[in-house]
């Protein structure tokens, strides 16, 4: 598991209405001084950045490979996180290891970068199982398919760490369609009533499948959390310092006990919203390229090569990392075994169920007398 | 009469009911520009305008409370939810508003309210991408919920159900989209009636939605072994035309229903029970049903596991025939 955990404290209080979109790293690859944020990422310079550079770079490979497989045949379905690596990079690596994170399904970046091995990333999009990984063991919860629901769980767990008496933060992520629903509308309500130790990351990738963000809001999304009495940060979601710093900076908040804070990190996705996905119909080519320009890793690339830390050799071999892991990634995907025919009726509960129990053995008398199951029970 | 697919089908019927009633409207996620992720909608925003065809906000209960206070006014909405595992937040404002307005206001107020939903599984998706929640629906008094299995029945049904007065959950077999077959604009027929679809003399097979084609090639097969089966596609979950069922059951004797849904409590406990009433002096077997199991459903390499299909079926036929086979003697949960 990779973290970059920080000691910086800074009791300022967050301005709401959030201030204008923080940025630490322009899309030329300028730094630009802000005095709140950077001594969040003063340890964040040279080889430190380089190591965030590869990270990019694999998570996105990593991502290409997946939508390769998808295309081949060997994955149902794939959500590609194409544009979106530096907000997932960046607020991933703020985290402590005892931090506990409820996504959706897109984080798959968030979930490389919390150590998940990379055939369990992908179970769920193959089909293998509903879930690749134990959420205890990585401290993350396995993907959240319905829109939304996860950000209340993160709340319920949250409290959970303050009634143990732990510092422990949590952190949910969930896209800008997901503001619409109830339930993160009521996960707002419940973190602000309670004071729960929640990060509220909202990535603002500009699309819900086909309907543009300003259907389901007129105002910037972190205007909303205000409102509710969560203050907020609007960051630059393509720019993984400003992410990284604006995610400590709320992990702090929420560490140190101040509540909850809610961050909107504006992106774009620049994929499909899944491989099943025609985004012809609905974007505008135009739009895409304005993004394309603010590509999260050419401007991490044109920092790192303006201060001389990276070089052509530098960035081959960071290429050669990316390939060697997507290369892993893809024989691991292969290797996963299709699951068993009886082994539907597993986990459906944690105790003996009768019913079950008897319409499983049913199952198995069947599956014998066709010749569908060799061997001993399973 | 034109050859469409069961996706087109439903789009020719939205269309048509938009055009013959200016109170109808549709509301859904991505049902606009880009036509519904089955292109069930498509074109219709283009030709109706957004007024008519809206796109809404992501959320589930806001599209179902939202049309009822449309219906309040008069109007006739026509909602996709986008997938049968996100009909749960809407739950609410389906099972206790929708349900029982007109109850509550003694019939003052009218719920049109149609809620289409893809349901079902066997296109290999990621989790609650396949369910078959109709019977949480069938068990809600105030609500009609029917299902097809033909292109013909898409294209009638919807229109039916969108010009009927009562809330309508109108589920389509997902996986049946881009089966083509004739349809008939002047069509009509009852909207709730089941429809006898094959003839048969010694066993009824009972089905809806998905499986009516698999129960069909069930016939066949069993055709082929010197077994005369008679399919029944139910069509109209709720009410249940229990008529129909029991007419054939009296000629075959015995019964066998299929859903994708869950045994316990679903429509073939439902109609086993009311068959066994009505017919238990002509009943030669005890009901068989070939369901989905009491499991979530599972993930998508999983499914071929959990799915009935034409063996599960044709073992079914063999048991109410009284020939003895590994299930034989057991009864079920
Ligand atoms: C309750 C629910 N309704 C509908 C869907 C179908 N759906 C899947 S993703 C999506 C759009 C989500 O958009 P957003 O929250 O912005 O996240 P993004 O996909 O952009 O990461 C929709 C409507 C769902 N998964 N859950
Ligand atoms: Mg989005």
């Amino acid at each position: 598991m990779r973290t970059t955990v920080s000691d910086t404290r800074i009791e300022a209080e967050l301005p709401s209405p959030p201030d204008e979109l923080v940025q630490l790293l322009d899309p030329e690859g300028r730094r630009i001084e802000d005095p709140l944020y950077d001594p969040y990422v003063s340890d964040v310079s040279g080889e430190a950045l380089l190591r965030l550079y590869e990270d990019l770079v694999v998570v996105r490979r990593i991502d290409v490979e997946a939508t390769a497989l998808q295309r081949q045949g060997q994955l149902g379905l794939w959500p590609p996180l194409l544009g979106q690596e530096a907000a997932q990079v960046g607020s991933a690596l703020a985290l402590r290891a005892d931090d506990f994170i409820f996504s959706s399904y897109r984080e798959n970046a968030v979930a490389y970068c919390r150590g998940v091995e990379l055939p369990q990333l992908v179970e769920v999009w193959r089909g293998t199982a509903q879930s690749g990984w134990n959420p205890y063991a990585v401290n993350m919860a396995t993907p959240q398919i319905v829109i939304g629901a996860q950000t209340l769980h993160a709340v319920g767990y949250a409290v959970g760490c303050r009634h143990d008496g732990v510092d422990t933060a949590t952190i949910t992520y969930f896209g800008d369609g997901a503001t619409t629903q109830g339930d993160v509308n009521e996960a707002m309500v419940f973190a602000a009533s309670f004071g729960a130790p929640v990060v509220f990351f909202c990535q603002n990738n500009q699309w819900a499948i086909s309907e543009p963000v300003g259907l389901q809001a007129q105002r910037p999304i972190a205007e909303r959390a205000p409102g509710f009495g969560i203050p907020s940060i609007r960051v630059d979601g393509n720019d993984v310092l400003a992410v990284l710093a604006a995610t400590r900076r709320a992990l702090d908040r929420a560490h140190r006990g101040d509540g909850p804070t809610f961050i909107e990190a504006v992106t774009y996705r620049m994929g499909p919203h899944t491989t099943s996905d025609d985004p012809s119909r609905y974007v505008d080519p135009l739009q895409r390229e304005e993004w394309a320009a603010k590509d999260p890793i050419a401007r991490v690339e044109a920092h790192l090569r303006d201060a001389g830390v990276l070089t052509d050799e530098t960035a081959a071999s960071v290429a050669a990392t990316a390939d060697e892991v997507a290369a892993a990634f893809r024989a691991g995907c292969l290797a996963l075994p299709n699951p068993a025919p009886l082994s539907v009726f597993d986990h459906v509960y944690a105790e003996p169920h009768t019913g079950l129990a008897r319409q499983r053995s049913q199952q198995e008398a069947y599956l014998r007398s066709v010749g569908e199951l060799e061997g001993g029970a399973e | 009469m034109t050859e469409l697919t069961l996706a087109k089908a439903v789009n020719s019927g939205l269309r048509r009911a938009l055009a013959d009633d200016d109170r109808v409207v549709l509301l859904g996620e991505d049902i606009g520009p880009l036509g519904g992720v089955f292109r069930v909608t498509d074109g219709l925003q283009r030709d109706f305008g957004t007024d008519r065809v809206m796109d809404m906000p992501l959320a589930e209960s806001g599209i179902i409370g939202m049309a009822v206070g449309l219906a309040y006014r008069g109007f006739r909405p026509v909602c996709e939810i986008q997938f049968d595992g996100f009909i749960y937040p809407a739950f609410d404002q389906i099972v206790a508003q929708v349900a029982k307005l007109h109850y509550r206001t003694r019939g003052a107020v009218r719920m049109p309210i149609t809620i289409r939903v893809p349901f079902g599984g066997g296109i290999g998706a990621v989790e609650h991408h396949s369910e078959s929640p109709e019977a949480y629906f069938a068990h809600t008094a105030g609500l009609r919920v029917v299902t097809c299995s033909t292109p013909q029945d898409a294209h009638t049904m919807i229109r039916q159900a969108i010009a009927c007065d009562d809330p309508v959950l109108f589920f389509e077999p997902k996986r049946r989209y881009w089966t083509k077959g004739e349809v008939d604009e002047d069509a009509d027929f009852p909207f709730d009636r089941a429809r006898v679809l094959l003839e048969g003399a010694d066993v009824t097979i009972v089905a809806y939605g998905p499986l009516v084609a698999t129960a069909i090639d069930a016939a066949i097969a069993a055709g082929d072994e010197g077994t005369s089966v008679e399919v029944i596609d139910l069509r109209s979950l709720s009410p249940l035309d229990l008529d129909t069922v029991e007419a054939s059951v009296r000629k075959t004797g015995r019964l066998v229903i299929t859903h994708e849904a869950a045994q316990f409590g679903g429509l073939g406990a439902e109609i086993a029970a009311s068959i066994t009433d009505r017919c238990f002096l002509y009943l030669e077997a005890a009901p068989a049903r070939v369901t989905g199991f009491d499991t979530p459903y599972p993930s998508a390499r999983a499914e071929e596991h959990f799915l009935p299909d034409l063996d599960r079926i044709l073992d079914a036929v063999d048991r109410v025939l009284g020939r003895q086979n590994a299930l034989t003697g057991w009864s079920a949960s």
